[in-house]
């Protein structure tokens, strides 16, 4: 079996492995998430109308308000938050919405991380290595 | 990080266990940016709505608060953004009770911690304005964009969690918008119009948050001839850092820390991006429908200066709001206040709208409260509202506040 690693700076949380959900596309859990049905609700976001539960969600940068620092908490309280989160550029909101709920995140990568990994490829995630490792 | 004797004491616990939590989430976050240290920082802005807490950040807030006074105190003034409900209001919005009962065991937790329930996203023009190179800890995106950039005071965008942990510690990991470093020019914008309205504002920091490509991309603007009013620097703000999430800009000789185009870039100034009238009506357009149904006009995000009520009211005064449409405005509790002692809100009122207080539309249950009042297609002047309601399953619609009250009147999208 082949694998191929990414590796980041190093992140938040514990390790976990699961399905990847990937997007050239930006990430704000209040702006593009209907947090209740767990599926992204914004018209304009590329993955609109798919669930992101129990899924690696691979995005761009991290945008939107502050609200996703609380929200990725409560979320995780309700099994309501993806699996972990896998971006080029983290932004301090989801630095500690992921301290907060001790949600897995990496980011900065030496690669464009949303051309570097397919949609449903089997992902683990590293966040104290700083390491993506995809199963193929 | 370095930690000094007193944050190493705090980790280990010695100054009770919130403080000890909070500092450990502190580290986390100052770890993923590579912090070298702690800085202190003289006031916190806390988010404590209740639809971003959830029942899990509702349950987390009352367990900080069970502990002894001395452990569980803000050691810093630390006053709150806007609440989830208007407990005047909330009935005729169709709430429902059991957020209000969150709202009620949230605001009782926070006050056992000794913050001030300013309950405003402006404290920037209502509370206590930082000044220049002042470090807090803020967080809304408004506020931080323009302590920022107009007041030249030092923040990160810092959610709940990390404000409510700045507000027991009295300080914040030094990394990111508190560095000279990261506050540099990285994007140029040249203003080839003037904008017209607070609006146009909105829609100018739209067109620049849609081209940031991160949290870390400053963006400066040339050509402003003559210095624009706060309110309008508010609305140029909240727009910019809702499309971009962007927590600072540069105006050039208009913000203090960008006297002229020389003195805001490492090396020379970027190729710049024209924004041209046209522009702003192609950002106009991209919010643009084809029927006249309306349902809501909100006058929010950020909530309303005194001087915006004032000339909502005037617009609205002698005039009826349709019955087939609901005309909301959101002002902080103080402006409130000023609004019904000057007579303002009765002119709104008595034109059939609502004025609210200590709340911001989109942090109150929005896609819910759509759904209980038939609220699809929505009107507003805030560009940062248009932007966030799209996600809330509404048809936003972009004016300005002339135009949302022609068309409140009228029931239906008027041109």
């Amino acid at each position: 079996m082949s694998e191929r690693v990414y590796v980041g700076h190093v992140g938040i949380g514990a390790p976990v492995t699961g399905p990847a959900l990937v997007a050239d596309d930006n990430f704000s859990a209040r702006y593009d998430l209907d947090r209740i049905n767990g599926v992204f609700s914004r018209p304009s976001h590329r993955l609109f109308g798919e669930s992101y539960l129990g899924k690696v969600l691979v995005l761009n940068v991290a945008k939107g308000g502050v609200a996703t620092a609380w929200m990725l908490y409560e979320m995780a309280a309700r099994a309501k938050a993806p699996l972990a989160l896998v971006l080029n550029f983290a932004n301090p909101i989801m630095a500690q919405g992921a301290a907060h709920a001790d949600f897995p995140l990496i980011d900065r990568f030496d690669c464009d991380i949303t051309q570097a990994i397919r949609s449903g490829e089997t992902v683990t995630v590293d966040p104290s290595a700083g390491r993506v490792t995809v199963r193929g | 990080m370095r930690l000094t004797d007193e944050e190493t004491a705090m980790l280990a616990g010695k100054m009770g266990e919130p403080r000890r939590l909070a500092l450990e989430h502190q580290v986390k976050v100052g770890r993923f940016f590579d912090a070298a240290d702690m800085v202190p920082v003289s006031q916190v802005h806390i988010m404590a709505d209740t639809e971003a807490l959830g029942e899990a950040g509702v349950e987390f807030v009352e367990r900080i608060a069970t502990y002894p006074e001395a452990e569980r105190r803000t050691v810093v003034p630390t006053v709150t953004d806007p609440r989830g409900a208007d407990f005047n209001a909330y009935k005729r919005l169709r709430q429902q009770e059991e957020w209000i009962d969150q709202e009620g065991r949230v605001i009782e937790a926070f006050q056992a911690l000794g913050v001030l329930m300013t309950d405003t996203c402006i404290n920037y023009q209502t509370v206590i304005p930082p000044v220049l190179r002042e470090h807090v800890a803020f967080g809304d995106t408004g506020s931080s964009i323009y302590t920022n950039s107009v007041l030249g005071a030092r923040t990160n965008f810092e959610g709940g969690p990390s404000a409510l942990a700045a507000a027991l510690t009295g300080r914040t990991p030094r990394y990111g918008f508190h560095l000279d470093e990261c506050r540099r020019g990285k994007a140029l914008y040249a203003l080839e119009t003037r904008p017209q309205d607070w609006a146009d504002w909105g829609a100018v920091g739209g067109i620049v948050g849609r081209g940031m490509d991160s949290y870390w991309t400053v963006p400066v603007i040339a050509g402003v001839d003559g210095a624009p009013t706060s309110d309008e620097l508010k609305h140029f703000g909240a727009a910019l850092a809702s499309f971009g999430s962007t927590p600072l800009f540069h105006m050039i000789g208009v913000t203090p820390e960008a006297p002229a185009l020389g003195d805001v870039f490492d090396g020379p100034s970027p190729e710049a991006t024209r924004i041209t009238r046209a522009d702003i009506e192609a950002f106009y357009d991209s919010y643009g429908v084809t029927d006249d149904r309306l349902d809501v006009i909100v006058f929010a995000a950020p909530q309303l200066s005194l001087f915006e009520l004032q000339r909502l009211g005037r617009l609205l005064d002698g005039r009826q709001v349709h019955d087939d449409t609901t005309l909301i405005a959101a002002t902080s509790p103080e402006n409130k206040n000023a609004a019904d002692r000057m007579g303002i809100t009765q002119q709104i009122e008595d034109a059939g709208g609502l004025l609210l207080e200590g709340v911001c539309f989109y942090q109150m249950h929005a896609r819910e409260i759509g759904d209980a009042n038939g609220w699809r297609r929505l009107m507003s002047n805030s560009a940062k509202i248009v932007n966030i309601l799209g996600g809330y399953g509404y048809e936003p619609v972009l004016a300005t506040m002339e135009r949302c009250i022609d068309c409140a009147v009228a029931g239906r999208i008027v041109r």
